[in-house]
C-alpha cells in the first residue's frame, strides 16, 4: 500500500500554474463546441465527467492519504440519486443537489465508522471496495415493478432509462441540449478544480496534507485526524456524486455498472497515471485513459481491459509518481530550482521514521 | 501547596506479561525543569507516550493541572498544552520547514499571529535559511531542530523532550542546553537524555527510571553520585 503512495510533491503549485490551468479550461469550455461535432462534444462531455470523478479520488487519496478502492460507490449513488429525483421532480435542479448530497451523507456515515473506528489504511481500502460491490449487487437485484422510488423504477440490472436532462434552474422546460450539457460538465470540472485548489489553500487543507504526511505529529499538535479525514472523505464523495450526475445526463441512463469494479479500478488508474498528490494529474489521467479506451474500443486486436491493465502495471513499475510530478520535477531541475525535490528521496526519508517508530512501541 | 502542573499516580503499563512502566508516581510543578534518565528499556519513552495519550495506561491516573487526562486522545491532551518531541523525529517530511512549523503555530490562532510565531521560532532555532526546504531532505540533526521548533510553535505549557540532543554535534548540544534554559523561563520541561554532560548542564532535579520504576529522584549531584545509579548505567545487577 505504501509503495503506491510514492509521489508526494508539495501540495501547492504556483499561482501561475493555477491560472494557466483555469484559462486553458475556460478556452476549452468556450472553444470546443465550435470545433467538434455533436458526437465529438458528447465524447468530451463524458471525459469531463470522468475527470471530475478522478479529481474526487485524487483529492482524498493524493492529499488526504485515504486509499478508497470504492470511489465508484459515490459516483453511482450520485447518478442514481439524480435519476430517481429527476424522474420524481419537474425541476431537476433539486436532483442535481441531491446527487451531491446523497453521496456526502452516505460517506459521512461510512466514514464515521471507518475513521472513528480507527480502521487501518489497508482495511479502509477493503471496506470501500466491499461497499461498492454490495451496492452493485443491491441495485442489480431491484428488477421488477415492486422496486421503485416514487415514480422512478430502479430497474435492476437494466438500469433506469430516459432520465430527464438537467434544466435551467427554475425553468423545467428549458432542458440542456448536448452543447448545454458540455458547458455544464466542463464548467463543473473547472469549478471543482478551483474549489479543491481553494480548499487546499485554507488552514483546513493544510492540516489535511499535514495529516497525510504524519498523522501522529498532527495529533500531538492538537489536531484530530479522524475529523479531518472524515471531512475530506465527504468532500470527495460529493464531487464524485456530481460526476455521477453528469455521467447519467450524458447517456440519459444509469445502470448498476457504475458501481462495478471496473469503474473503481479505472479511477485509481486515472490518478496513478496522471500523478498522485496533484489536481491537474488526475484530470489529465482521466482524459488520457478515456481516450485510450475509446481508441481500444475501435479495434479488435487487443481486449481494452487487458490494455488498461498493461498501462497500470507499466506506470506502477516505470513512472510510479505519475506523469505530472515527473514533468514538474524535470522542469524545475532544468530551471535549476532549489526546490526541485526528487520524489524518490522523499519516500525513503519518509518511510524511515514510520517503520522504526512502529518497531519499538515499548521504548 | 497549589495543584501541580502534572501528576502521575500509580501509573502502570503492561505489554503482555512485561511491565514497561510499573507503579510510577511523578509530580511536576509549574515551570519546572526535570531530567529523566535511565538505561534503554527503562520505560522513559513509554511513560511519555502515556502522558501524551498515545498509550492508555493499564493502571493509574494522570492529571494535568488537576484535570484527569488518563487515556484521553492525544489531540485533546495537546490542546490542553502538552507538546512532545518524540525519540524518533516525528516531522512533516513532505512539507517545507516553514509549512510544518506553521501547522503547529496555526491552531486556533489568527493567521497574522501564526506567521509571527513561525518567524520568531525559526529565527530562534536558526532555521530561517532553510525555511523553504522540504523537511524530508534535511539531515538528522536539522530534523531534530525542526521538531523542536514545531513543538515550541505550539506554545505548550509543558514540553516533553525525548532525547533532544541525540545525533547532534557538541556545538549543537551546547545550543540545545541554552535553548532549554531559555524555554524554562516560561514553560515546564521534562527532558529524557543519556548524555550526562548535557544533564549536568541543564538539570536541577533528576528522576532515574530503571525497569519501569522510579529508582531515585534527587538533585543532579546526588543522583550522579549514587552508587545504585552507577550500577544501573554500567549494567550491574542490583539485586
Amino acid at each position: 500500500m505504501k509503495t503506491l503512495k510514492i509521489a508526494r510533491p508539495r501540495p501547492t503549485g504556483g499561482a501561475a500554474g493555477f491560472i494557466t490551468v483555469v484559462v486553458i479550461g475556460i478556452a476549452l469550455l468556450l472553444g470546443l463546441p465550435s470545433i467538434f461535432s455533436t458526437f465529438g462534444l458528447l465524447q468530451m462531455t463524458v471525459f469531463a465527467a470522468m475527470a471530475i470523478f478522478a479529481l474526487s479520488q485524487g483529492f482524498i487519496w493524493g492529499f488526504g492519504g485515504i486509499l478508497c478502492f470504492g470511489q465508484s460507490a459515490f459516483l453511482g449513488l450520485g447518478g442514481y440519486a439524480y435519476a430517481v429525483a429527476a424522474l420524481n421532480m419537474t425541476d431537476t435542479t433539486g436532483a442535481v443537489a441531491l446527487a451531491i448530497l446523497v453521496p456526502m451523507v452516505f460517506a459521512a456515515g461510512l466514514g464515521y465508522f471507518m475513521f472513528y473506528g480507527r480502521i487501518s489504511d489497508a482495511y479502509i481500502g477493503v471496506i470501500t471496495l466491499t461497499v461498492t460491490i454490495i451496492l452493485f449487487n443491491l441495485i442489480n437485484s431491484t428488477s421488477g415493478d415492486i422496486y421503485h422510488i416514487g415514480a422512478a423504477p430502479l430497474g435492476g440490472f437494466n438500469g433506469i432509462p430516459s432520465v430527464p436532462p438537467i434544466n435551467i434552474p427554475g425553468d423545467p422546460n428549458d432542458q440542456l441540449d448536448p452543447t448545454g450539457l458540455w458547458y455544464a460538465a466542463m464548467g463543473a470540472l473547472i469549478l471543482c478544480y478551483i474549489f479543491l485548489k481553494w480548499v487546499l489553500g485554507t488552514r483546513f487543507g493544510r492540516v489535511v496534507v499535514a495529516i497525510r504526511e504524519n498523522e501522529t505529529r498532527s495529533q500531538l499538535l492538537g489536531y484530530d485526524p479522524r475529523l479531518y479525514k472524515l471531512l475530506t472523505f465527504v468532500i470527495g464523495a460529493g464531487i464524485a456524486g456530481l460526476a455521477g450526475c453528469l455521467y447519467t445526463n450524458w447517456g440519459a441512463f444509469i445502470s448498476p455498472t457504475v458501481f462495478n469494479l471496473t469503474m473503481s479500478a479505472q479511477v485509481i488508474i486515472y490518478v496513478l497515471v496522471g500523478g498522485l498528490g496533484t489536481l491537474i494529474g488526475p484530470i489529465l489521467g482521466a482524459i488520457a485513459i478515456q481516450y485510450l479506451i475509446v481508441l481500444a474500443g475501435g479495434q479488435h486486436v487487443i481486449d481494452p481491459n487487458l490494455l488498461l491493465g498493461v498501462v497500470l502495471i507499466a506506470f506502477v513499475l516505470l513512472v510510479p509518481q505519475g506523469v505530472v510530478p515527473v514533468i514538474r520535477a524535470g522542469a524545475s531541475r532544468l530551471l535549476g530550482s532549489r526546490r526541485a525535490p526528487a520524489a524518490a528521496n522523499m519516500v525513503t526519508a519518509d518511510a524511515l521514521p514510520h517503520s522504526s517508530a512502529q518497531q519499538e512501541p515499548g521504548q | 501547596m497549589s495543584v501541580p502542573l502534572l501528576e502521575a499516580q500509580g501509573v502502570t503499563m503492561r505489554f503482555g506479561g512485561v511491565s514497561a512502566v510499573a507503579d510510577v508516581n511523578f509530580v511536576l510543578g509549574e515551570v519546572e525543569l526535570r531530567c529523566l534518565i535511565g538505561p534503554n528499556g527503562a520505560g522513559k519513552s513509554t511513560f511519555f507516550k502515556i502522558l501524551t495519550g498515545q498509550l492508555r495506561p493499564t493502571e493509574g491516573v494522570i492529571r494535568f493541572r488537576g484535570q484527569d487526562i488518563t487515556g484521553a486522545h492525544p489531540h485533546v491532551i495537546a490542546r490542553l498544552g502538552v507538546g512532545i518531541k518524540t525519540q524518533v523525529p516525528n516531522v512533516f517530511n513532505g512539507l517545507t520547514v516553514r509549512e510544518g512549523i506553521g501547522i503547529a503555530a496555526g491552531r486556533r490562532k489568527s493567521l497574522k499571529r501564526a506567521r509571527q510565531i513561525v518567524d520568531e521560532t525559526m529565527e530562534l532555532l536558526q532555521l530561517t535559511p532553510i525555511a523553504g526546504m522540504p523537511v524530508g531532505q534535511l539531515a538528522h540533526g536539522q530534523r531534530q531542530w525542526v521538531e523542536i521548533a514545531t513543538v515550541l510553535a505550539q506554545e505548550p505549557d509543558l514540553i516533553l523532550l525525548d532525547e533532544p540532543a541525540a545525533g547532534m554535534t557538541h556545538e549543537e548540544v551546547l545550543r540545545t542546553s541554552e535553548l532549554i534554559r531559555m524555554i524554562n523561563q516560561k514553560q515546564a520541561l521534562v527532558v529524557v537524555e543519556h548524555d550526562m554532560q548535557f544533564i549536568r548542564m541543564i538539570a536541577k532535579t533528576v528522576t532515574v527510571f530503571n525497569r519501569g520504576r522510579i529508582l531515585i529522584e534527587n538533585t543532579v549531584d546526588a543522583v550522579l553520585a549514587d552508587p545504585e545509579v552507577r550500577d544501573v548505567y554500567l549494567g550491574k545487577q542490583t539485586h
